[in-house]
C-alpha cells in the first residue's frame, strides 16, 4: 500500500496590528568637540546610537531634510563641517547588518576627518551636543486583519507611530531587515511579489510618517487597482 | 468619543486620539494625582486645566491637588524659581525652614491621597519637598520642572537637590535643563492647547476689533514682538531692527505687547529704554496688556505678518510656538528652545543680531510666496509635535514606562 505523505497547508498568521511610544531620556553625556563627540559615540548604548538616528519621526522635531540624522546636523551646525556632515548624513541605519557596524562607520568618517583636519578635534562647537536615549513601548490594539486586500483600509486608520514601528523599527528587530508589511505578504507566496517589491522601493529615510503612511497606503491601493483591472 | 476628545480630534486627528485611547487602556484602574502651587494663572495652570480633564475622559483617575502658603512662602519659591534660572541669590535660612514647614503642613492635608496613587507629578520647586513628608508613597513620584534648571544657582540647586534625587523620575522640558540624578531624567518638551483663548482661531470680526483699538493700519505690514519687557527678550534691539528695516518698507508697523511687570522692578527700567528707543514713531505701538488678554495677543499674533521673539536668553519659547502655530513665519534669537523651532528657510530665522533680524525682515517682505509657505509648514509642525495631545502622550508613556522595567523597549501584548 503506499502512503501518500500529506503535509498540511502551512497556516497563514493573521497581520496583528500594534502601535509604540517613544520616550527620550537623557543620557548627561554631552559634546563640545569633535573629539567628545567620537568619544562618546565609541560608548554610546544602542539605544542611544538609535534614537539619534530616527527618534526625530517620532519625537517633537523640526522639519529638515538637508541633513536628517542628528549626528549630522550638529556637525553642519554646531561645527560648521560641511564635509563631514553630508559624510554622516547619507548613512542609512538599515543597510548595517547591526547597530555597531554602523556605529564604525561613523567612527571611521569622524576619525577620517579629524586626521585631515587637526584643528577640528579642538574646535569648540557654537552648541552643544546632547545625548539621548530612549524608551519605546509596543503595545497590542487588539486589531487584527486575514486578507491583505484589508490593508488599505487598515493603514488610512493607523497612527502614524503604528506605520514607525511596522515599517521602520521592524528592520531593526529583524535579522533581514524586512518590514512588517512584506514579511507577512511572504506568507501568500509569490502572490504579493509585486507589491513587496513597490513597497521595498519607498524610501523611509527622507519622509514624515505621516507622508510615509500615505506612502505605504498608495502602494497597497495601486497593487489591488490593478490587479481588479 | 466624549466631547473634549472629540473636540481635539478635530484638530489634531482622531488617529492621535485613538493612540491616546489605546496608552490609556495600559493604565487603566491607576490614580494619577498632580501637585502645583496655583489653580490659576501661570503656565503649569494653563497645562493642568486641560491635561487633568483629558486624562479623565481616557478613563485615568486623575485629580489636581493645589498646595497653599503664605507670602513668606511665595517670596522663597519666587526667589527659588530665579535662582534654579541661574539668578545669584541666596535665599536667607530662616525663608527656606519656611519653606520646609509650609510643604510639611501641606503634606499633612494631602497625604492620604498621595500616598495612595499610583503616580504623583510635583510641579516645579513649590511642593518638591511633599515627598519628604509622605514616607508610605505607595507609587511612583516623578518631579517636573518646566523652568531652565541648565546653570542654577549652586546654592539654591544644593538644597533642592535632596528632594529631587529621592523621586523616581523627573521631567525636564529640554535635554540642556538636565541636571545630574539618580533617576531617569525624561524630556518632554512643553506644548500649546489649541482650544485655548490664545490659540483658538478667532472670527475676523474680533481680529478687526483689535486692530481698530490700537490703530493698526490693515493696509501696512506689520510686526509683533509679544513679551515681557524684560533684557532677555531684547525689545529695544527689536526696535532697532525695526528701524533698519523700515529704511526699505517706509510704511512698516511694530508692535510690542507685554505684561506690565508689576512684580519686576526691573520691568519699568526696561520699559523707558523701550520708550526712548521708540521716540516718537507713530508705527511703533508699545502696548501694555493685563496678564488676561489672551484673545488680545491671540489677535495680535494673527493681525502680524511676521512674529519676531528675539531673545538673547530663552526657555523653550512657547511664544515661538503660539505663532507658527497661527501660520507666522518667526524671526527668534539664536538660543534656547527657539533653536528646536525655528529652522532656517523653513519656519523662520534665526538671528543674533538687530542687523541680522532687520535682513531676515526685508527678506521676508520682499518674498511674499515664501512667507506663505513657511506659514503652512510652521502650522503643520506645531500640529505633529507641539500640541497639548503630545504632551499627554508622553505622560502617559512615561507612566506605562516606570511600570515596567528599565530596559530600552518594553513589549506589551
Amino acid at each position: 500500500m503506499n502512503t501518500i505523505n500529506t503535509k498540511p497547508e502551512p497556516e497563514i498568521p493573521h497581520f496583528a496590528l500594534k502601535d509604540c511610544a517613544l520616550i527620550a531620556i537623557a543620557t548627561h553625556r554631552r559634546a563640545n568637540t569633535l573629539k567628545e563627540f567620537r568619544d562618546h559615540i565609541s560608548t554610546l548604548s544602542p539605544d542611544s546610537l538609535y534614537y539619534h538616528f530616527w527618534a526625530s519621526l517620532l519625537l517633537p522635531h523640526f522639519e529638515e531634510r538637508e541633513y536628517i540624522n542628528d549626528f549630522a546636523s550638529w556637525v553642519r551646525h554646531g561645527l560648521s563641517d560641511t564635509k563631514l556632515a553630508e559624510q554622516l548624513a547619507i548613512l542609512d541605519p538599515t543597510s548595517f547588518d547591526d547597530i555597531d557596524e554602523l556605529r564604525y562607520q561613523l567612527l571611521e568618517y569622524i576619525d577620517d576627518r579629524m586626521e585631515e583636519s587637526e584643528y577640528l578635534q579642538w574646535t569648540r562647537a557654537t552648541r552643544q551636543f546632547e545625548f539621548i536615549r530612549s524608551q519605546i513601548v509596543v503595545f497590542d490594539t487588539g486589531t487584527q486583519i486575514s486578507e491583505p486586500h484589508a490593508m488599505s483600509d487598515l493603514i488610512s486608520r493607523m497612527s502614524a507611530s503604528s506605520i514607525f514601528y511596522h515599517f521602520i523599527d521592524a528592520r531593526r528587530r529583524a535579522p533581514d531587515k524586512m518590514d512588517d508589511f512584506c514579511r507577512w505578504l511572504t506568507f501568500f507566496g509569490e502572490t504579493y511579489q509585486p507589491l513587496i517589491d513597490r513597497l521595498n522601493d519607498i524610501d523611509p529615510y527622507f519622509s514624515t510618517l505621516v507622508e510615509l503612511r500615505q506612502q505605504v497606503a498608495t502602494a497597497f491601493e495601486s497593487n489591488f487597482s490593478e490587479r481588479a483591472s | 468619543m466624549t466631547t473634549m476628545l472629540e473636540a481635539y480630534a478635530a484638530v489634531t486627528g482622531a488617529d492621535v486620539i485613538r493612540h491616546l485611547q489605546q496608552l490609556a487602556e495600559l493604565l487603566k484602574g491607576k490614580s494619577v494625582v498632580h501637585v502645583n502651587s496655583t489653580r490659576v494663572g501661570g503656565g503649569v495652570a494653563e497645562i493642568l486645566e486641560k491635561l487633568v480633564p483629558l486624562s479623565r475622559e481616557l478613563g485615568i483617575d486623575t485629580r489636581w491637588e493645589v498646595i497653599t502658603g503664605d507670602s513668606e512662602f511665595y517670596q522663597c519659591t519666587k526667589s527659588m524659581h530665579n535662582a534654579i534660572q541661574g539668578d545669584k541669590i541666596n535665599i536667607p535660612d530662616n525663608l527656606l525652614k519656611h519653606f520646609l514647614e509650609v510643604n510639611e503642613q501641606n503634606a499633612k492635608q494631602l497625604c492620604t491621597i498621595l500616598e495612595e496613587a499610583d503616580f504623583v507629578f510635583i510641579h516645579d520647586p513649590q511642593p518638591v519637598a511633599l515627598l519628604k513628608y509622605c514616607s508610605n508613597r505607595k507609587g511612583k513620584w516623578i518631579w517636573r520642572c518646566h523652568i531652565d534648571a541648565s546653570h542654577p544657582n549652586r546654592g539654591t540647586w544644593r538644597f533642592l537637590d535632596r528632594f529631587v534625587r529621592e523621586y523616581d523620575a523627573s521631567i525636564f522640558s529640554l535635554s540642556q535643563f538636565v541636571q545630574l540624578l539618580p533617576h531617569p531624567a525624561y524630556i518632554i518638551p512643553p506644548s500649546i492647547d489649541p482650544l485655548s483663548d490664545k490659540n483658538i482661531d478667532l472670527a475676523q470680526d474680533e481680529l478687526d476689533t483689535v486692530r481698530i483699538r490700537f490703530g493698526i493700519d490693515p493696509d501696512a505690514p506689520m510686526i509683533v514682538q509679544v513679551s515681557r519687557f524684560d533684557r532677555f527678550k531684547d525689545p529695544v534691539g527689536v526696535i532697532k531692527a525695526y528701524k533698519l528695516a523700515r529704511q526699505y518698507i517706509p510704511t512698516l508697523q511694530l508692535v510690542l505687547a507685554g505684561g506690565t511687570a508689576t512684580d519686576d522692578p526691573e520691568g519699568e527700567v526696561v520699559l523707558d529704554e523701550v520708550r526712548i528707543a521708540a521716540g516718537d514713531d507713530p508705527n511703533i505701538k508699545i502696548l501694555l496688556l493685563p496678564p488676561d488678554a489672551h484673545r488680545t495677543i491671540n489677535a495680535l499674533q494673527r493681525l502680524a505678518d511676521i512674529v519676531l521673539q528675539k531673545s538673547t536668553k530663552e526657555g523653550f519659547g512657547l511664544t515661538v510656538t503660539e505663532a507658527l502655530w497661527k501660520g507666522k513665519p518667526v524671526i527668534g534669537g539664536d538660543t534656547g528652545g527657539i533653536r528646536l523651532q525655528v529652522i532656517n528657510f523653513h519656519t523662520g530665522f534665526l538671528v543674533n543680531t538687530p542687523e541680522g533680524a532687520a535682513l531676515r525682515i526685508r527678506y521676508l517682505f520682499n518674498q511674499k510666496q515664501k512667507m506663505q509657505e513657511m506659514g503652512v509648514k510652521s502650522k503643520e509642525f506645531v500640529r505633529e509635535n507641539f500640541l497639548l495631545t503630545r504632551q499627554l502622550r508622553e505622560h502617559l508613556t512615561l507612566m506605562v514606562s516606570l511600570q515596567h522595567s528599565a530596559g530600552d523597549r518594553i513589549e506589551l501584548s
